[in-house]
This record gives C-alpha cells, sequence and structure tokens, in this order.
C-alpha cells in the first residue's frame, strides 16, 4: 500500500515540482504541502492526470494553529474511486491570507468552503455565495478557533413579556470547567495549592 | 407553464404571476428533521432550492477538543442516530490507526455484526419513511416492528436501544452471550420474509413507481462532481464500497455482492437499498457462524482499554490503572489520520489530528448526507415540488450528522 503512495507521491512530484513543497507518508496515508497560489491549478491536475484522478472530493477543513506565524492548515482530502487512492493537501495560510476556491472544478466544494469560513473565518476568494452555513443567523465570531471559548459569548431564550427570542450574553451560575486530568508531570501548567509557598 | 412563451401582446392576470418562494420545513414532516428549504416555484416546477442547515449544530467538534478520546465516543451516537454504532466505528478506527492497535478477531467479528446491524435499521427506516413520503402508510408500520427487534440486540449487547456506546478503541465494550447470538440468528432467518412482505407493497407498486421511477436521476459525472458516496453511487451503477474496495476490520472475509442501479433515480436507490438488507442480513448469519467458532477476548488489553474486573479485586496496579484511564484517559502519539467506514449512508470519515496528549487537537467529521444535501439544488432543479419530498427521502438525510 505505502509502496504505491510512494511511487504515486514521486510521479506528482515530478509532474508539478512547482506545486508541491513536500511530501511524505504516513500512516499508509499520502500527505502534500502546496502553497496556497498554486491550489486550483494543482487540484485540476490531480483531477485530470491518468494515474491520479483524484475526482472526488472528500472533505475540506482547516486546523488552528494560534502560536504559528502562518496561522491555519488547510486540509483537503481527495479520493479516486478509480485508482482507489485517497490523498491529502495541505496548505499553510496567515490569517490574513486568502485562498482560492476550488469551486470551479470541484462544486461540492461550495459548502464545505462555506462551513470553513463559518468556523475558522478563512476567506475563499472566487466562491459566489461565502454565507455562515451551520451557526445562527446574524452569529458572531468563528466558533473552531482556538481562541473562541467553548461556551460561547451569547445565549438564547424566549422572553415571554416580549413574546420573542432573546439573544443575551452568555451569564454561567458557575464557571465552565475544563478539567485536566493529566499527570502533574505531564501536563499541569497551573500551580497546585500551597505550592506557591516552596 | 404560465403561457408567456410566443403570447406576447396582451398579459392578463394570469401570466404577470412572479416566481413564488415557499419554505419547506423545517417543520414539514417530509423534511426528516430540521431542513428549512427555500424554493423558488416557477407554477409547480422547482426553479431553484436553496437548503438553510444548522438548526441542529451542537458544537459537536468544538466540543470534542476539550474531552479525551473515551469521553467523545458517545458524541458519535447522537450523529447519525439512525444507526449510531457505525459512527462510533470511524472514530475508533481513527484512534487505532494512530495507536497501530490491533482488535481481537472476535471483537471484529461483533463490530461487524452491529455495524451490519445498523445498516438494516438505517435502510429499514429510510425505504419505509420514504415511502411514507410519497403515499404509503403500512410500510413504515411493518419496518418499525423490525426495527424494534433490533433495537432490542443492541440493548441486549450494551444496555442502551440507541445511544450505544459500544464499540471502545481496542474491540467492543462487553462480550455477547450465547442466546442473544441465537436469537440475532433466528431473527435473520426469520428477516426476508418480512422484507419480502414491504417488496410486495411497494416494488410494484403502481403509485410508488409513479412517484419515484425517473425522479432525481444522478449520473456518474455529478457523482463525482458532487462527492456522492454510499448509494448515492452505487444506484447509479458504479460498484463503489468502501467494505469491498478499502476493506476495514475483517470485511475481507464475509462473503456478499454489492448491488447496484442502472438509472440512478429514486426506484434504484430505493431498490438497492432493499436488496442491501438481504446481503446484510447475509453477513450476520455468516458473522454468527464465525463467532461461535472465535471464542477469545473481546479488548486489546493494554493503557487504551480497561482492566478485567476480577483483576481489580486483587491488583493494585489493575484498580490504579481504571482510575487513570477514566479520569485521564489514554495517550495518543502526535499526527494526523483519516479514517472512513461504509456507513449506511455513505462515507462517513473522521478526520483525527492528535498532539500527543489525551484529547485530539482537532476532529473533523465528514457526514454523507452533508454532500447529498449540497446537491439538493442540482437534483431538484426542475421537478415538481411533489417531488422534493421524494428526493430528500432517498438522499436519506439525517440532520444529527449533517449539523453535526
Amino acid at each position: 500500500m505505502s509502496e504505491a503512495l510512494n511511487e504515486l507521491g514521486t510521479h506528482i512530484e515530478l509532474k508539478r515540482p512547482d506545486c508541491v513543497l513536500s511530501w511524505d507518508v504516513s500512516h499508509g496515508e499520502l500527505n502534500i504541502d502546496v502553497t496556497p497560489a498554486n491550489i486550483v491549478g494543482f487540484v485540476e491536475f490531480l483531477t485530470a492526470d491518468s494515474s491520479c484522478r483524484f475526482s472526488s472530493l472528500v472533505d475540506i477543513t482547516a486546523v488552528d494553529y494560534p502560536e504559528r506565524a502562518k496561522r491555519f492548515d488547510v486540509v483537503y482530502h481527495f479520493l479516486s474511486m478509480y485508482q482507489n487512492q485517497r490523498i491529502r493537501l495541505r496548505v499553510s495560510i496567515r490569517e490574513d491570507e486568502i485562498v482560492p476556491s476550488i469551486i470551479e472544478i470541484h462544486p461540492s466544494a461550495n459548502w464545505f468552503e462555506r462551513e470553513t469560513y463559518d468556523m475558522f473565518g478563512i476567506l475563499f476568494s472566487g466562491h459566489p455565495d461565502l454565507r455562515r452555513i451551520l451557526t445562527d443567523y446574524g452569529f458572531r465570531g468563528h466558533p473552531l478557533r482556538k481562541d473562541f471559548p467553548t461556551t460561547g459569548y451569547t445565549e438564547v431564550r424566549y422572553d415571554e413579556a416580549e413574546k420573542r427570542v432573546v439573544y443575551e450574553p452568555v451569564s454561567l451560575v458557575q464557571e465552565y470547567r475544563q478539567f485536566d486530568f493529566m499527570s502533574p508531570w505531564e501536563g499541569a501548567e497551573y500551580i497546585l495549592p500551597g505550592d506557591e509557598r516552596s | 407553464m404560465d403561457g408567456s412563451k410566443g403570447f406576447e401582446d396582451a398579459l392578463t392576470g394570469e401570466q404577470k404571476i412572479r416566481n413564488f418562494n415557499i419554505n419547506f420545513g423545517p417543520q414539514h414532516p417530509a423534511a426528516h428533521g430540521v431542513l428549512r428549504l427555500v424554493l423558488e416555484l416557477d407554477g409547480e416546477i422547482v426553479e431553484r432550492c436553496d437548503p438553510h442547515i444548522g438548526l441542529l449544530h451542537r458544537g459537536t467538534e468544538k466540543l470534542m477538543e476539550s474531552r479525551t478520546y473515551l469521553q467523545n465516543l458517545p458524541y458519535f451516537d447522537r450523529l447519525d442516530y439512525v444507526a449510531p454504532m457505525n459512527q462510533e466505528h470511524a472514530w475508533c478506527l481513527a484512534i487505532e490507526k494512530l495507536l497501530k492497535l490491533e482488535v481481537p478477531r472476535r471483537a471484529q467479528l461483533i463490530r461487524v455484526l452491529y455495524s451490519e446491524i445498523g445498516r438494516v435499521l438505517n435502510h429499514l427506516l429510510n425505504v419505509t419513511t420514504q415511502a411514507m413520503d410519497v403515499g404509503a402508510l403500512t410500510p413504515p408500520l411493518w419496518g418499525f416492528e423490525e426495527r424494534e427487534d433490533l433495537m432490542i440486540f443492541y440493548e441486549r449487547a450494551c444496555g442502551a436501544r440507541l445511544h450505544a456506546a459500544y464499540f471502545r478503541p481496542g474491540g467492543v465494550h462487553q462480550d455477547l452471550p450465547d442466546e442473544l447470538l441465537d436469537d440475532i440468528e433466528e431473527w435473520a432467518i426469520r428477516f426476508p420474509q418480512k422484507l419480502d412482505d414491504i417488496d410486495g407493497l411497494l416494488t410494484e407498486n403502481r403509485i410508488f413507481k409513479q412517484r419515484n421511477v425517473d425522479i432525481g436521476i444522478v449520473s456518474e459525472k455529478e457523482i463525482q462532481e458532487w462527492g456522492f458516496s454510499g448509494v448515492m453511487v452505487r444506484g447509479s451503477g458504479l460498484a463503489w464500497d468502501l467494505r469491498r474496495a478499502q476493506p476495514y476490520e475483517c470485511y475481507d472475509e464475509f462473503d456478499f455482492q454489492i448491488p447496484v442501479g442502472k438509472n440512478g433515480d429514486c426506484y434504484d436507490r430505493y431498490l438497492v437499498r432493499m436488496e442491501e438488507m438481504r446481503q446484510s442480513t447475509s453477513i450476520i448469519r455468516q458473522a454468527i457462524v464465525k463467532l461461535r467458532e472465535a471464542t477469545g477476548d473481546v479488548l486489546a488489553r493494554g493503557k487504551t482499554t480497561p482492566p478485567k474486573r476480577s483483576d481489580m479485586k486483587t491488583s493494585m496496579e489493575s484498580l490504579i490503572h481504571h482510575f487513570k484511564l477514566y479520569t485521564e484517559g489514554f495517550h495518543v502519539p502526535a499526527g494526523e489520520v483519516y479514517a472512513a467506514v461504509e456507513a449506511p449512508k455513505g462515507e462517513f470519515g473522521v478526520y483525527l489530528v492528535a498532539d500527543g496528549s489525551n484529547k485530539p487537537y482537532r476532529a473533523k467529521i465528514r457526514a454523507p448526507g452533508y454532500l447529498h444535501l449540497q446537491a439538493m439544488d442540482h437534483v431538484a432543479k426542475g421537478h415538481q415540488l411533489a417531488d422534493v419530498a421524494a428526493i430528500i427521502g432517498t438522499l436519506d438525510i439525517v440532520f444529527g450528522e449533517v449539523d453535526r
């Protein structure tokens, strides 16, 4: 399995050396790092090339690494039903960078890009209808960023007096608890009570 | 339809009718949940269809980032709540891929058995409620009787009818008693007869055919463009099934056929689902025969799985292990994997990014229904309003997984 993937990786790098930054095979999966400017051409190549034929878009998502200069990884998964292979493309971008949309090649990218925009605030150029998709109408913020609190900022309830649903800032009876069960010598970035004196 | 073609000298009141926008859902019974479709109609013809989703969005992926791997497992039951164990399966496979964990044979067989029960559960619900959407009332009443039996098998294995949390990283939670296997086998022998009954109600039914044949045709090219999977692919004649193409667990040992349709319309998808239930029943029977021989443990004992109850009574280490496992959880080495299973609705995948701690850094759930619903505008365009219900039915959408 991984031999075929290695072969495929070499083939792709040979054909499009300008697009491929690096590639590796790990856990039996082929990963390719691509520059944001080349993503559209590269995806088109992957769809058309006879030994690739990655014609099904499986998924587009992003991963947030707040400590990195290039904060987001936009991750594309493709499947070839003809070659029975999968491939993963990673595009690293800064927070203010815009990724070209691949909607021209894969119409199914539409909702995935909307979701990535909704959840991470990553903009896709050339997308015809970049609205929010999963969150509420008029929602603010991008929930899957690491700096967005799990509780969110607003809560809703039905107001009996006003006869409508009202939005209010979240008020918690007790602070939202993120339990840290890590062993003190592995995780634990806090000071245990009593330890501050030593 | 509105007579605007070739008649321009005088406009009557009827011709001034503009396109009509209606909201289909979120409380429409044929919307199968909380779907809000904004339909632009020209007379009775659908011109545009804009699905508004997210009414059931619970932020599963965000919640998962602050919980341990084991605590995240029950969230998967709540995605596609029609066939819960198939979702858990994808999560377990992703973790096992990162941990390079080998699942004992008996656990593999139990997983196959319950995945197939899940498939029958799902198809029974889908086929019969889709029939209800197009006007037949009896099939759901008959189908739900069988679903009830299957839910009881779920309950007897893990204690819950729906939210099972039965598949665990490294195996399954508990072993199955022999009586349960006997009962499942007895059910599997009796079930094809019930399927024939439903078959007799629907397959050659004039109204059912009028509502489904040549409705919502999907071609091979559209499958690629819109990223379809599962029955949506097989209904159009492509024998694509992850159980066969990229076998996971021990599916390669089983003898089953992949039914394919010819025309890719709603009727073919119905036929494919009916045949898949028969194939699943056959897999269930094969799995039971194999399970009778494969006696052994159902969990790969180690850091990721709890110790035996009897060990905890005598060994301090086991007790500590048990406590640490259910509080801190186990650590998964850093890396990223994508694991997919052939869920009843199509390819259900989990993209897992681990950072070496006890919680996933990022988990993305790839639900098949999301892509199928996305193509709604494309598939439903030019159809009549009444066909929208039939198309939604065969797209097989459950909002738990679409909205996540």
